[in-house]
């Protein structure tokens, strides 16, 4: 779960890391109102959840109030590669005398922490690393002795860093653990000419699995698309651009479903993973979801029968079309059984003589028939 | 043969009086395994009865590996829990722990991957464990749908496994192990096909990966240098968006890295043939099989 620029600065500001004075505004006249509050120069910064802001012109100096509305008046609402924004961040205008950077991250491939530390910021991480490798210092941090103001200093020093940056490093490493982060990233991270240390950019990714332990219930975004309405469920769904829809059990298996959909030339319309034990609920609930996008042509249920049997799919199918009623008729669905009791499962289906439903016995078989129906043959 | 789990393997379920943990070491039991103890803090003393067997339950996993000598632990404890019941079980120093549990929270997994070091083998979390048919299981993998043979096989999904399982049920498997497509886990592609190579019982490994990571781009390193027996892949996810979590908590493409594409090529560029659907895949091993058996 990714966290906006003024999310991030939020925690920051609880950790106890500086950052600038300033609030976010949805309209220009609250922009105005706050450019006033702060009684200085400010910027005006898009909220999106994306990279290369200051490029898409998403970021803007304002002189005062009349500038600052004017300025949010042309932000507010721009479209940032595909993500529209919808708030801006107003905060006093803080002029850099050095720029670096600083993060620390999980280590996927080691299975453990990392810190990324470097006396050039202000560029993409990844262009850093492309152009001059050598100018980020990375340090494994041990999970259980963690960043003790020791690390910091050594972390601060070889990458070049002030000396009064190792504290801001300490807190921001505080922030990956007590928040359950994946990333904390701040970029730049500056030193002024009065020689503080600023967090002048923040991003965020928190782990959503701990979600348990922590009240995260303010970044939740419910915008009334079928993805929120499929996670309300508890299904995992993620929309996607073609007509194809796709059901089955399993990540693995169902992102496997869209890659044989797509090699029998179609598109699929959406990934929809019903998990382990697809009961006749879930099932109409995943089968709801997928009628419920209109550029859905054609659906393809694929189950392989695990610990779930093949017969209680099928019946969770037979259910789930009677729940549905006239909305499960209008567009065929395709359905694959295989596994554990599949001739059963495959049986029931066909005794309920459904008129959407089709059967085919093998994964790539139906993928094709799937492919076909969306195309209209 | 087999890796990690094999019919001596005694094995301990923490969090058996759950109701998953009390319907999976059913399960267990009847695919033979040696389920010798159940753990649940605060009701040890009891036990559950299974039909055939019954299972004395134990209050802490040192006492159970104590009084059983259990070597291989199951668990099936809610996320909240499951850090305490690893960190647990690997102060007993028990060799092998399989964390079934969905949802736990990554720093917990780096926590408790840091603690194991070299004394506990954790596979996990969020996997469906592992099964040496004909043998013993230790997790959720269907006993049913295949057979004790010779192939060797590793993956990252669950539902992919139980596929190809069931597509060469009639050639039959030394080990399959679910590794668990979480973006930190204990057990590696790399850890297993290593076990794999040194294994007399396998001939050929499949290998299941997914986006995300860099995991199947390492693994194919690892073979180019180390294995010698053949070695047949899947990826899945061609066709996830980037920056979309398809699923497992690491299955995502972040910017030009983690792709399906990049995985295959890596896998392709040192000689491991790669299917373009799970039934090719089980093709392609079909035809790299019967090489390594003669």
């Amino acid at each position: 779960m990714d966290l906006y620029e003024y999310q991030a600065k939020e925690l920051f500001g609880r950790h106890g890391i500086p950052v600038p004075a300033g609030r976010t505004a949805a309209t220009p006249a609250e922009a105005r109102a706050i450019a006033a509050g702060l009684n200085a120069p400010v910027v005006i910064k898009a909220q999106v959840k994306t990279g290369g802001r200051g490029k898409a012109g998403g970021i803007r100096a304002a002189a005062g109030p009349a500038a600052a509305e004017a300025e949010a008046a042309r932000v507010i609402g721009m479209d940032i590669k595909g993500h529209t924004a919808r708030r801006v961040l107003v905060e006093s205008a803080t002029v850099p005398f050095e720029e670096y950077y600083a993060a620390f991250l999980v280590d996927r491939a080691e299975g453990g922490f990392l810190a990324m530390v470097s006396g050039q910021g202000g560029m993409e991480i990844e262009e850093l690393a492309a152009t001059d490798p050598d100018a980020i210092v990375k340090l494994p941090i041990d999970p259980v002795a963690g960043v003790d103001a020791d690390t910091a200093r050594l972390l601060a020093a070889k990458a070049g860093l002030p000396e009064q940056a190792a504290e801001v490093l300490e807190r921001l490493w505080r922030v990956l653990v007590a928040e359950d982060a994946l990333l904390v990233e701040v970029n730049p991270l500056i030193c002024t000419t009065d020689q503080r240390i600023v967090a002048l950019d923040g991003k965020v990714t928190l782990d959503g699995n701990a979600a348990f332990r922590h009240s995260w219930e303010d970044y939740d975004e419910r915008t009334g698309s079928l993805e929120d309405r499929a996670r309300a469920k508890g299904l995992n769904y993620v929309k996607l651009d073609g007509t194809v829809g796709v059901i089955g059990n399993g990540a693995g298996l169902v992102m496997s479903t869209l890659d044989v959909v797509a090699g029998a030339g179609a598109d699929p319309a959406n990934f929809l993973d019903i998990g382990g034990g697809a009961s006749a609920q879930v099932m109409a609930d995943g089968l709801e979801i997928i009628l419920g996008d209109p550029d859905v042509r054609s659906v393809l249920v694929n189950v392989f029968g695990g610990i779930t049997t093949c017969d209680a799919v099928a019946n969770g199918i037979v259910t789930a079309l009677e729940l549905l009623g006239e909305r499960g008729r209008g567009r065929p669905i395709v359905v694959r059984l295989d596994g554990n009791n599949a001739e059963v499962g495959r049986r029931i289906l066909s005794d309920a003589r459904h008129p959407a439903v089709r059967q085919v016995s093998t994964m790539d078989g139906a993928a094709e028939m799937a492919a076909r129906l969306a195309a209209g043959a | 043969m087999a890796i990690f789990l094999t019919k001596d393997s005694r094995v301990l379920v923490q969090g058996m009086t759950g109701a998953e943990g009390t319907r999976h070491t059913a399960r267990m039991l009847a695919a033979g395994t040696d389920v010798t103890a159940g753990v649940t803090p605060g009701k040890g003393g009891r036990s559950v009865d299974f039909g055939e067997r019954t299972v004395p339950v134990f209050g802490s996993v040192a006492e159970a590996v104590e009084q059983t000598g259990a070597d291989v632990s199951v668990v099936f404890v809610p996320p909240r829990f499951t850090a305490s019941a690893v960190e647990e079980a690997v102060a007993a120093r028990v060799p092998l722990c399989v964390v079934i549990t969905e949802g736990v929270p990554v720093h917990d997994a780096v926590r408790f991957r840091a603690l194991a070091g070299g004394a506990t083998r954790v596979i996990g979390p969020n996997c469906p464990g592992l099964i040496s048919p004909g043998q013993s299981s230790a997790g959720i993998i269907p006993a049913d749908i295949t057979s004790a043979g010779r192939i060797g096989l590793v993956s990252k999904s669950g539902t992919l496994t139980y596929q190809l399982m069931y597509e060469l049920r009639d050639l039959g498997f030394s080990t399959a192990v679910g590794i668990g497509g979480d973006p930190v886990i204990g057990t590696t592609h790399i850890d297993c096909l290593q076990a794999f190579q040194d294994d007399p019982g396998t001939d050929a490994i499949v290998m299941i990966g997914e986006i995300g990571g860099d995991a199947e781009e390492r693994a194919a390193a690892y073979i180019a240098a180390n294995v010698t027996k053949p070695v047949v892949a899947y990826v899945a996810g061609f066709t996830a968006p980037e920056g979309k979590t398809m699923g497992h908590a690491g299955a995502i493409v972040s910017g030009s890295s983690g792709t399906a594409q990049a995985k295959k090529e890596a896998l392709e560029a040192v000689g491991v043939r790669v299917g373009r659907t799970p039934s090719e895949t089980a093709r392609l091993m079909r035809s790299v099989l019967p090489k390594a058996a003669s």
